[in-house]
Parts: C-alpha cells; structure tokens; sequence
C-alpha cells in the first residue's frame, strides 16, 4: 500500500469514528453540565460538575432511577438466562434430530423476531391487567423471551452444528449417558456460543424501551429505558436534559464494559451465526 | 474380551434402502478382523451397529453370547477409534484418555495408573497435559487410541482410523496398531478401503459390496483364491488384469495367445463361450529373462508396449489389448464400483526391474498359467477357485495367530514379571 493510499484510509477511518462516537461524547459532555450551563453554546461544560449524577443516583430523581436501574438489571439477567437456558436445548435438538416441523420451528422464531413489536403491545397491554401480570417482573420477562429467544435459538444452533457428532458418539461409545454426554462434552465445547448468545440476549432485553413504558406503571417493575422518558427537571421550567443524560452515560457503562470483556467472542458469535445460520 | 456374532443383520433406512443386507459374520475371540470394501458398501454402517451407534432393522448381534441389539453403546462395552479421531478439545490428553474411567467413576489413583500405563505403552507421557489442538496428527491417532486400550473392553472398533495421516506415518502406525492387538489379544474390528492396511492387519477380511459380504477369508486365501470377479479385482495392487477369452478344448483363447488349462479347469470352464480371465501382474515377466525350466509351465506372447513405470525394485510395463464391447462395458463398471476410472483396456505387467523393454516397442511377454483364474462373465463367479486349498490358507492363517497369541501373551507376562514395559512404537 502506498502512503497516499494508507492516508486516505487512516482519516477515512477517524471520520468513521468521529461520526459514530460523536453523539455519545456529547451526551457525556451534556451529563457534566448543570442545569444553568446546558445551553452555553459550547460543546464542553464551562465548569466540570456532578450535579446530574447526584440527583439522579442520591438527589430527587433517585426515587425514579435506582429502582429503575434494579429492575433493568434483575429481569435482563433473568430474561437472558432463561431464553439461553430455552435456547440451548431448542437449538440442540435443531442441530442434532431430525423431527417433522424443524424448518417451521426455525422460521416461526425468524417471524416472532422480525414481528414489530407496536402491534402486539396494545392486546398485550390488556390481557396483562386482566391476569394481573400487568406492571411486574414476569410481566415484562415474559416479553422479552419472546425478543430474546429466536435470535438465541438461530445463533446457538448455528454453534451446535459446529460440533461434530463425533464427539457425542465418542462420548456415548465411552460409557455415558446422553445426558453425560451432552453436558460433559457438547455444552463446554459449545460455551462461547452460550456466552455470545447470553450477551446479545441481555442487550436486546436492556435496550427495550417500548414494553417496558407500556406493561409498567410503577418503580414496581419499570426499567430504566423507560424510567428515563418520565424524568423531569427540578421544577416544571427547568429541563431534564442533564439528568437523563447522565442515567444515559450510566447504563451505557455495563454494556460497554460487557463488549469489551468479551468483545473476541462477539465477533466470533456474530459472524458465526451470520454464515452459518 | 469377547467374540462377536452377526446373525442376519440387516439395515435399512427410511427410504428402503438396505444398505446392509443379510451379513452374517462370526468373529472371533481375539481375532483380528477387517471389513473392506469400496466406498458405499455398508462397511462403516456394519461397525455402527457393532458398537450401537446404528438401529438394527432386523438380525441378531451377539456379543460375548449376550444378544445387544437393543442395548445401548454404554452398555456394550466396546471401544472405538473414529475417523476423525474425535477427541474432546476442551480436555487435556490425560483427561482425553481417562473420560470413560471418570464416567465409570473409578478412584483418581486408579485412573491415574491405567491412564499412565496406556500412556506408557502408546510414548504419550510427555504430552499428557496438553490439548489435542496442539498435537500433530499421529500424536493425536494415539491419543483416540489410548482412550480406546484404556478400559477392559469387550473389543476395538476403527473406523478408518488412519486415513486423515500421510503415506509415511500410515504405514507406522499400521504397524503399531498391529502389534498392539497382538499384544493385547483383544478381539478387533477395523473397517477401512485401503487394501493395504486389510491385507497386512487382518487374520481374516470380510470384503462387502453394497451391503452384502462377498468372502470372508484370510488375506492369503482372497488373494490366491477369490470367489468371484469383484474380489479378485479389489484386492491386489496393482489390480488383477482380466482378458477376455474363449475355450477351445483345454486351451484359452486371449488377445495375448493362448493359455493352456490342467484337465481339471479346462472341465471347470468348459461350456461357456466367452470368459474372462484373471492374471495377477506379477505371473507375466520379460520372457528373455525367464528360466529355461520355468518356460514351459507357461506360455510366450508378443505384445505392443504402451508405457513402462520403473520404480527401482520393480517394473509395471502397460499392454493395451482389444475387447469386444460387452466386456468392455463390464469391465468399466468393475472398475467403476472399485472406485477407480478406468478409461482403457490395458493390461498392467509387472517385469523385473533389470528388463530393457521400452516404451512404445513390441516384445515378448511370459505369463504363468498355472495360477490363472478364469470367471464367468455374466455372473461373476470364480470358475476355476480351488475352495479346498483356499480353506488350507485361512487354516494356516488362524493356526498362526493362536500361536502367535500365545506367544505375545507369554511374553507379556514375562516382561511384567521384570518389571520392564514393552515398548510399542
């Protein structure tokens, strides 16, 4: 490659960056402000304060964020352990038997996960009341397995069928159970597809804004997406844009710290599912 | 360690297709025995269902005078080598090799001795705390087979155990294999298509087509005494030449002259108007260099050389020949089902390797005709195989390999008595 050419890829690529990382940096620019600060007409705070974090972590917004924040967190990790737990057999009897309907299964999830979801919130939103899941955690984990689960289903199995059935057949020739088997031999061998699957999972459940100001009224079950859309300033003529972007800059730091742990397998994940899928 | 019996097996699948077809085989105990056959013909499928991994459609399969056909691989206690070796990746050698101690829950001491001693008589001690990724292929081809010797097993199955290593370490660790069984006596099924490997490992080879057994016999008896054309054109390397010929009293009519018949073949193939005969490449030779005694055992002819191979110790010289049409047709879809693509009708003649012919020039052959086999085209039969003296050579052969036996076992138990490993490698 020629230095001209090496340039042109070089600032092509910060453009690329700059572009996407912009608005976060901006939101982390917006969450130092204080209120009186918010419209200097300069990208960067004139001076650096924590008034945001304080009000929505210990100040008047906390009864509305923390709460919000524990439920995000507790029916996430719930949801996401449940649809990896689902999908891992789901996805072990695609790839490993042969049963009438296989096809259908598969793209009934593709369906299920390319329905929008604005149509079946309404319906929804009234068999809740009415069974009283309406405004709870199973109210809410219950959707979500229904985002979570066909793309867990699609990419774990797309992992199963990387296994040879060797492997089982080898376990099984050297005396254990299908059950050993399966546990001993093919769900080590097929951990970081369960680790990919768990973490797309858990983003596609954390990012979710429209089930959760739907099914929710109360800090009883609401998660933060939503939490975030009702904040309001101090009094009625001061706007929120501070707090809600420093509850933004904090529920981005899990995700970011999650793909940055496990951001190899991720890649691995994801363009595995994307071919062999 | 057990014998094995097949009575009747028989495996269709969904469609109706049996690709196994009323095999009944007895094996053994301690006997070494190979199922060979080109691709397709139910081989892997037959040793599938030995070990469990594959329903039996209908037939009994007994294995130490116990009927398994419902039992389920764990319970059979056999051990198998795969393919493709199919070794856990996420476990160290030591665990590859202790996995069916641990599912039989065996103590650690116990399991850490037997893992040693497999380990020990297989020259894996060094690479015991790795894992299979880092091995090379021969490491890991010992590996699948410590697993296999690592447990008291009824018998060792292979399935094509060395078909994914190159030329050069094949050969040695078909030796090792060999010697292993040898040591152990335990009863061995090892299904391959090489010929090679069912020629030297076998006390007797089972050769199959298309789901059903052609022969069963020592690798000495197909060699000199096959049933029938596809036998006789599967084993034996290069390929037995069939020349079409028909008979005129005792004499043989064939494109490379006339073959003389003893009275009892000529009565064999008389009545039949157009046969094939079978000569094995290395019953012709350059007829300057035949001795004057054995000259008239045989009979001369002159041909038309296409290519000569030289390899050093040996000579191949090609002899293109002409046939009518409807052996031509056959013969391409022998060779054919054989897995090889023969697109000519050339006979391959094995010449000593001091001979001067050349390419391209005519010259005179010698075949020997006492050891000809002449087959009958439309069925395949082997009209002229003397099923007494193949008998004797797999006799011989079983004779051999229960003193044989006795001797390794002797010497095992005198080598433990020394406390001194036997080596194997």
């Amino acid at each position: 490659m020629t230095g001209r050419k090496k340039a042109i890829w070089i600032v092509g690529g910060v453009l690329i960056v700059f572009y996407c990382l912009f608005p976060i940096a901006w939101i982390v620019s917006l969450s130092f402000k204080s209120p009186s600060d918010l419209n200097n007409g300069s990208f960067l705070p004139s001076a650096l304060s924590w008034e945001n974090y304080e009000l929505i972590l210990t100040g008047g917004a906390s009864g509305l964020f923390l709460p919000a924040l524990r439920n995000s967190f507790g029916i996430c990790l719930i949801a996401t352990a449940i649809s990896c737990l689902l999908a891992m057999f789901a996805a072990y009897a695609i790839a490993r038997l042969d049963f009438p309907g296989k096809k259908l299964i598969l793209s009934t999830a593709l369906v299920v996960a390319i329905f929008p979801i604005i149509s079946i919130v309404t319906p929804l939103f009234n068999l809740w009341r009415n069974i009283g899941l309406y405004d709870t955690w199973p109210g809410l984990i219950i959707p979500y397995l229904s985002l979570t689960l066909p793309i867990s289903i699609w990419t774990m199995s797309a992992f199963f069928r990387e296994i040879p059935w060797e492997m089982e057949q080898a376990a099984q020739v050297d005396g254990a159970t299908s059950w050993q088997a399966f546990r001993r031999v093919i769900v080590p061998l097929a951990a970081p597809g369960v680790f990919t699957t768990a973490i797309i999972a858990f983003f596609i459940a954390w990012n979710d804004f429209l089930y959760g100001i739907s099914l929710t009224s109360t800090s009883a079950a609401r998660p933060v997406p939503a939490a975030l859309g009702l904040f309001s300033g101090e009094s009625q003529f001061v706007e929120p844009t501070g707090s809600i972007a420093a509850a933004a800059v904090i529920v981005t730091i899990p995700v970011v710290v999650l793909v940055l742990l496990f951001q190899r397998r991720i890649v691995a994940g994801l363009t595995n599912g994307a071919v062999k899928g | 360690m057990a014998s094995i019996e097949m009575k009747n097996i028989v495996k269709q699948y969904g469609d109706g297709f049996p690709a196994v077809n009323d095999v009944s085989l007895d094996i053994a105990d301690g006997e070494f025995m190979i199922l060979v056959g080109p691709s397709g013909c139910g081989k892997s499928t037959l040793l599938r269902m030995i070990v469990g991994l594959e329903d039996i459609t209908s037939g009994d399969m007994v294995i130490g005078g116990k009927r398994v056909n419902d039992l389920a691989p764990r319970d059979r206690n056999l051990s198998m080598v795969f393919q493709n070796y199919a070794l856990y990746p996420h476990m160290t050698v030591f665990e590859n090799i202790a996995f069916p101690l641990r599912l039989a829950k065996m103590p650690d001491d116990e399991v850490r001795r037997r893992v040693t001693e497999a380990s020990d008589v297989l020259e894996l001690k060094e690479h015991l705390e790795r894992k299979p990724a880092n091995l090379s292929g021969g490491q890991r081809q010992r590996v699948a087979m410590g697993r296999a010797i690592v447990r008291q097993a009824e018998a060792f199955l292979f399935d094509e155990p060395l078909s994914n290593l190159d030329a050069k370490l094949r050969g040695q660790m078909r030796t090792e294999i060999s010697r292993l069984q040898r040591r152990l006596g335990i009863t061995t099924v090892y299904v391959t298509h090489d010929q090679t490997e069912a020629m030297t490992l076998g006390d007797r080879v089972c050769v199959l087509r298309k789901g059903k057994i052609q022969q069963v016999a020592s690798p000495r008896e197909l060699y000199e005494q096959p049933v029938n054309l596809f036998v006789a054109g599967f084993i034996g390397s290069p390929p037995m030449n069939f020349l079409p010929a028909t008979p005129e009293g005792d004499r043989l009519k064939t494109p490379f002259g006339d073959i003389v018949l003893d009275e009892k073949r000529a009565a064999a193939v008389a009545g039949h108007e157009l046969l094939l005969v079978g000569i094995r490449p290395e019953y012709f030779e350059d007829a300057s260099l035949v001795d004057e005694a054995k000259r008239p055992v045989g009979s001369t002819f002159r041909a038309r050389v296409d290519v000569t191979e030289w390899l050093g110790d040996s000579q191949y010289a090609y002899i293109p020949y002409d046939a009518p049409d409807s052996i031509k047709a056959q013969l391409r879809d022998l060779s054919k089902e054989l897995d090889s693509e023969e697109l000519r009708t050339q006979a391959i003649v094995s010449i000593d390797a001091t001979s001067r012919i050349r390419e391209g020039r005519d010259a005179e052959f010698w075949l020997d005709s006492r050891k000809v086999h002449v087959f009958d085209p439309e069925s395949g039969d082997n009209l002229t195989r003397d099923a007494e003296a193949g008998a004797e050579l797999t006799r011989l052969a079983t004779e051999d390999r229960l003193e044989h036996a006795q001797e390794a076992q002797g010497r095992d138990s005198d080598a433990r008595g020394g406390a001194t490993a036997v080596s194997v490698g």
